[in-house]
């Protein structure tokens, strides 16, 4: 893979990672693509630009690690891993499939080159501020980035993470809230209101940072600005569109968990050309 | 190790207690361990590890999903994490982590529960854990560990230290019976028979162990020979014992300070319907949560004793 940190660059793989996932949720006939195209500047950034990582050695020592904590939003993560080659393209489409490596949730067991087996929301902070401790311990350099849903940080188990992350000031970890405003069952105001979510963060002793999840370049400096806070965790709270690049996708709450007809494939495949 | 001398009952240390130094032990010799606390470490005594290594241990407040989920990360990342607590809270506040940060994954996590069974004593049903073979033994990849004194406690943290998989050791609060002598042999995965006998096998775990004794003891003196095993090892179960005893003596009687529904007796029951059929009874909780009371009290008034053993014991012989 060819790291970069032009923008120009960042957005045309942001559309391949776009076009793979519309694909494989539309050949698995089941998924959640809505969830997985809200976050694709962020990992595709966090991927080809900001972490430390080699797909030819996926268990170096000191690698940055990446924790998809809302693990239903695999396909971008199993996108961006394939275009980083860590596993086959060409297999992308066989997601869900009995004997996949491309399983419906993140499972190590299939993808060793994964950090953590996901998709039970609310687990991922705790791992991530988990393996944050250890690196401080061993004096390790390493950094860990967990993403988590929006939705997902209704689970009382973040707010316990949050609490100990500030505590011990885990400053080598940063959360991503994927904050796209929709849940399984609608908008999340409707479902259990999160806001003010920047002040709930805060007073829980994070350092927040609040930027457009798409505007690759604002990614890029809350990325390096969480690098250079020290002292306190960082989040993101990124805020994005549900199906981001599919307009009929698109703030869509319908799109969470169901996959697009073989002609919305198709009409989504032209609008991502 | 067998032997047909009376059992001489005399206390030791709590297996909290050995567990907490213990652990300072196992630390010493391996700088990778590190100590997960939810606000318990003066009962659950990882406070002697806290004061000899203040780095290595992470308090998580009253909160164990997180405390849990963060003993995971920490031992994705090369850390041997022990994670302690009372057994009834570890292993249900954070039984969804257990299950998916650890067991699903298969992650080197080492889980301790303390303050297991009634013999806690005044602190009542809500502090006990009377599930927790059941809970920790659902988990597939899971050690369950059960030792009955100090000296078995002490071998069951150094082998689970050494041992790359997630492991539950279940421990109590009040002083136990001393079953060992200092350095005796452990085989985890293979009961110890303290005692030959031919007639029948008492399956014992846990302060029940020396109730087992006690009861063979009884029995000896009406003409019974009584084998004792010790099941250190709730999971995997060792079923070559079992059947053994089911060939040689016939008929088995189990004990333990859990749930009979669901303990180790459950186990041993499907062991013996698998390789040697056999009758079996069984002596511990029937399908209630307890009260509150004195540790010995509680033991006398839910029939976890020698005498209770021995009227099972009779009741199996008269089905073989």
């Amino acid at each position: 893979m060819q790291k970069t940190s032009s923008p120009e660059a960042l957005a045309l793989i942001a559309r391949q990672i776009r076009r793979h996932i519309v694909e494989m949720t539309g050949a698995a006939k089941s998924g959640h693509p809505g969830g997985s195209l809200s976050a694709v500047e962020l990992v595709t950034v966090l991927y080809w630009d900001v972490m430390k990582h080699d797909p030819a050695n996926p268990k170096m020592a000191d690698r940055d690690r990446f924790i998809l904590s809302k693990g239903h939003a695999a396909p971008v993560l199993y996108a961006a891993m394939a275009e980083c080659g860590y596993t086959p393209v060409e297999s992308l489409k066989t997601l869900r499939q009995l004997g996949s490596i491309y399983q419906g949730h993140p499972d190590i067991r299939f993808i060793p080159a994964l950090e953590a087996s996901t998709g039970s929301l609310g687990q991922g902070l705790s791992l991530a501020l988990g393996m944050g401790a250890a690196a401080r311990l061993n004096g390790e350099s390493w950094r860990t980035y967990v993403m988590l849903g929006d939705g997902e940080i209704q689970e009382g188990q973040i707010w316990e993470a949050a609490m100990f992350g500030a505590f011990h000031k885990v400053d080598n970890v940063v959360a991503i809230v994927d904050y796209n405003k929709i849940q399984l069952d609608g908008f999340i105001k409707d479902i259990l209101e999160l806001e003010p979510l920047a002040d709930k963060w805060r007073a829980f002793g994070w350092h927040v940072i609040e930027l457009d999840g798409h505007d690759i370049p604002a990614v890029q400096a809350a990325f390096a600005e969480a690098a250079a806070t020290k002292g306190k965790p960082t989040v993101l709270l990124a805020h994005t569109v549900k199906g981001k690049g599919v307009s009929f996708m698109e703030n869509n709450p319908k799109f969470h968990g169901v996959p697009p007809t073989p002609e919305q494939v198709e009409l989504a495949l032209k609008e991502l050309a | 190790m067998a032997t047909t001398a009376p059992y001489e009952l005399k206390y030791g240390a709590a297996t909290r207690e050995a567990f907490g130094r213990a652990l300072v032990e196992a630390a010493k010799a391996n700088p990778d361990i590190v100590v997960c606390d939810a606000d318990l470490s003066k009962s659950t005594m990882v406070h002697y590890f806290a004061q000899e290594f203040p780095d290595r241990f992470f308090s998580c407040g009253i909160a164990e999903a997180n405390m849990v989920a963060l003993g995971a990360g920490l031992a994705m990342a090369g850390k041997i994490p022990f994670v302690a607590s009372f057994s009834a809270f570890v292993l249900t506040k954070g039984f969804e982590q257990l299950r998916t940060t650890v067991a699903y994954p298969g992650v080197n996590v080492k889980v301790i529960g303390t303050h297991s069974g009634i013999s806690i004593g005044e602190d009542g049903p809500s502090q006990m854990s009377i599930e927790d073979f059941a809970l920790a033994g659902a988990l597939p990849g899971f050690w369950v560990l059960s030792p009955a004194d100090e000296v078995a406690m002490k071998a069951a943290v150094a082998w689970a230290a050494a041992h790359q998989g997630p492991v539950f050791i279940r421990a109590g609060r009040p002083k136990a019976p001393a079953i060992y002598e200092p350095g005796a042999a452990f085989e985890f995965g293979r009961a110890n028979e303290l005692r030959p006998g031919s007639d029948v096998t008492l399956c014992g775990t846990g302060l029940l162990v020396a109730e087992c004794l006690l009861a063979a003891d009884l029995l000896a003196a009406e003409g019974v020979s009584a084998r004792v095993l010790d099941f250190h090892t709730i999971k995997p179960l060792d079923e070559e014992a079992i059947a053994k005893a089911a060939r040689e003596t016939g008929a088995l009687v189990v004990a333990e300070e859990h749930l009979v529904d669901s303990g180790l007796g459950a186990r041993v029951a499907q062991a013996l319907a698998r390789t040697t059929p056999a009758p079996v009874e069984f002596v511990g909780v029937e399908n209630r949560y307890a009260e509150s009371g004195t540790p010995d009290g509680l033991l006398d008034h839910y029939g976890l004793r020698a005498p209770q053993v021995a009227a099972a014991t009779r009741k199996v012989l008269s089905r073989k």
